[in-house]
């Protein structure tokens, strides 16, 4: 019962992380029809930046954590500007080769920059854990737990009830429409893509919080893994992507415990496959939409 | 009000709209009629800069608005009842009708023209917490109508309002385009239901195949043999 409780835990703790990358994934897809692959590139580029900032420029980690959030911010902006907003109007295919390249790219100028070799993430917390009856509650689950759903309940409100919120649902659904409204829709893809880095580099902080080591290939596997999220929550559906999360961190380490660590990805998948079946929009989606 | 001059528009290899030219005067309501394909559509959204343009030039209210940014024009009070409703599904009817004064700041002034919508629509009051793709096809049309009013447009653009209504309902959205045009709103109204849409209208142009050929006072263009013939099914 410890074990599953702990492993349960942990499946909270990933999953929450994956929720917070695969929301980028998801509201990007809403609003333009793109699959960014470059998202999970931006975790990389931000864990860089809180290596760069701590231990080349000599800033505290609080702030170098929020130049990284900063940073990655106006990098979603213009990376949305110059590669993807040219190429709107072209087939979709094109945008999603551009897409690959950037991410190509990131990792490849990362490479140069830093070399291949992985290096520590300065960022370290060293706070015992709880110990509830036997089960240990670690600082760092409670803390990616508490922030990421704290972010999730105010992007859900954002969305619900400010004015910006409603515009990129608009958007989201009806491009053209939203634009006879009078929407500057330009200005809300923006938005989009701005908040889509903003919690792709805190989820790359907690993240490299729990697993400490930093690579130019540091965003392919979270990002894959927030992807399929996205895809199983239903892609374009903001709650579909945490609920995508979870359902994917919770599957993950309770596969990695009691089947086998080496399947546990094979599983994943697998879950993926047979919900699409089933499912083809994803658990959360109602009807089938074009897929990419 | 709305000057077209000499608009052509492209889809590709395709010649969509060739030369139109046509205006709209203050208070009026004037109806564009032509068969499937004609290119009614392209005109309404070639005016609303939803497309783009080859030649030509529109100018609303003495200035153009050829290379003007389309968020912008709900501002300078034009607006589009666009073609199939196209309401937001997954919003409610109230956020639909929120989204219809994007651009204001007018909170009070807002709430207003809200007020003024649930009245000509009880419907929508009824449903406003409603998700609008919930909406049956006459209360999307309703919807539709009163997210454009939302904006207080000058001119309001129409396109085939009365597409996949009942009759009944056909007749009724016909009376509230001529409330709305009587409440001082100058109205384009696009239509393939050329009797009931001349019945309404002040001057008509019947388009085809992106071509102007014939145009004139509703009155005459109903009487007209070339119009009996081709979209009023009198032979
Ligand atoms: N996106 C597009 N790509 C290519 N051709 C198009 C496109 N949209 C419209 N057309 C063509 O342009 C012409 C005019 O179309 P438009 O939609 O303006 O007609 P319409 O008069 O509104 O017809 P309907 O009554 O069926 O709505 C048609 O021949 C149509 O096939
Ligand atoms: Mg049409």
């Amino acid at each position: 019962m410890t074990l599953f409780l702990s492993q349960l835990l942990n499946g909270i703790h990933v999953g929450s992380i994956y929720a917070l990358i695969a929301l980028g994934y998801t509201m990007v897809y809403g609003i333009v029809q793109l699959i960014n692959f470059a998202h999970g590139d931006i975790l990389m580029l931000s864990a860089y930046l809180v290596v760069v900032g701590i231990t080349k420029l000599g800033l505290s980690p609080a702030l170098s954590v929020l130049l990284s959030i900063v940073v990655a911010v106006v990098f979603g902006v213009i990376l949305e500007r110059v590669a993807y907003r040219p190429l709107r109007s072209s087939p979709r295919i094109s945008s999603l080769i551009t897409a690959i390249g950037v991410s190509m790219l990131m990792q490849n100028v990362a490479q140069l920059i830093f070399s291949p070799n992985p290096i520590p993430y300065p960022i370290t917390l060293s706070v015992p854990a709880l110990n509830l009856g036997g089960l240990y509650l670690s600082f760092t689950t409670l803390l990616t737990v508490v922030l990421s759903v704290g972010l999730m309940f105010l992007l859900q409100i954002f969305v619900s009830s400010t004015k910006a919120g409603k515009a990129m649902r608009a958007v989201s659904e009806d491009t053209g429409t939203a634009l006879l409204m009078g929407i500057h829709v330009n200005r809300i893809i923006s938005l989009t893509f701005a908040i889509g880095s903003g919690l792709a580099a805190i989820g790359s902080l907690l993240y490299c919080i729990a697993y400490p080591s930093v690579a130019p290939t540091l965003g392919s596997l979270p990002g894959i893994k927030a992807f399929i999220a996205a895809v199983l929550g239903g892609i374009g559906l903001i709650p579909g992507a945490m609920l995508g999360g979870f359902i994917l961190g919770i599957a993950e380490s309770l596969a990695k415990a009691y089947i086998s660590s080496r399947m546990s990805d094979a599983i994943v998948y697998g879950i993926l496959i047979i919900v699409l079946l089933f499912k083809p929009a994803g658990l959360l989606g109602t009807k089938t939409r074009e897929k990419v | 009000m709305l000057i077209v001059k000499d608009l052509s528009l492209y889809f590709g290899a395709i010649h969509a709209l060739h030369g139109i030219s046509f205006h709209v005067e203050e208070g009026e309501i004037v109806t564009l009629i032509g068969a499937n394909g004609a290119g009614k559509t392209s005109i309404l959204c070639a005016i609303s800069r939803i497309l783009p343009i080859k030649t030509g030039d529109i100018i609303f209210n003495g200035n153009s608005i050829t290379n003007t940014a389309p968020h912008l024009l709900p501002q300078y009070g034009l607006s589009q009842v666009p073609e199939g409703r196209r309401v937001f599904a997954r919003m409610s009817v109230k956020e639909n009708l929120e989204m219809g004064a994007f651009f204001r700041k007018d909170t009070a002034q807002i709430r207003r023209d809200r007020d003024r919508v649930y009245e000509q629509f009880p419907r929508l009051k009824e449903r406003r917490h409603q998700l609008a793709g919930t909406l049956s096809g006459g209360e999307q049309q309703m919807l539709a109508i009163g997210r454009a009013l939302m904006s207080s447009p000058k001119l309001l653009m129409m396109d085939e309002p009365s597409m996949g209504l009942s009759p009944i309902l056909v007749s009724e959205i016909f009376e509230i385009i001529k409330t709305i045009n009587e409440a001082g709103t100058t109205v384009l109204l696009v239509e393939q239901n050329a009797n009931m849409a001349l019945s309404v209208s002040h001057r008509g142009y019947v388009l085809e195949t992106g071509k102007i050929i014939a145009e004139g006072k509703s009155q005459d263009l109903l009487n007209n043999e070339l119009v009996k013939k081709a979209y009023l099914g009198i032979a």
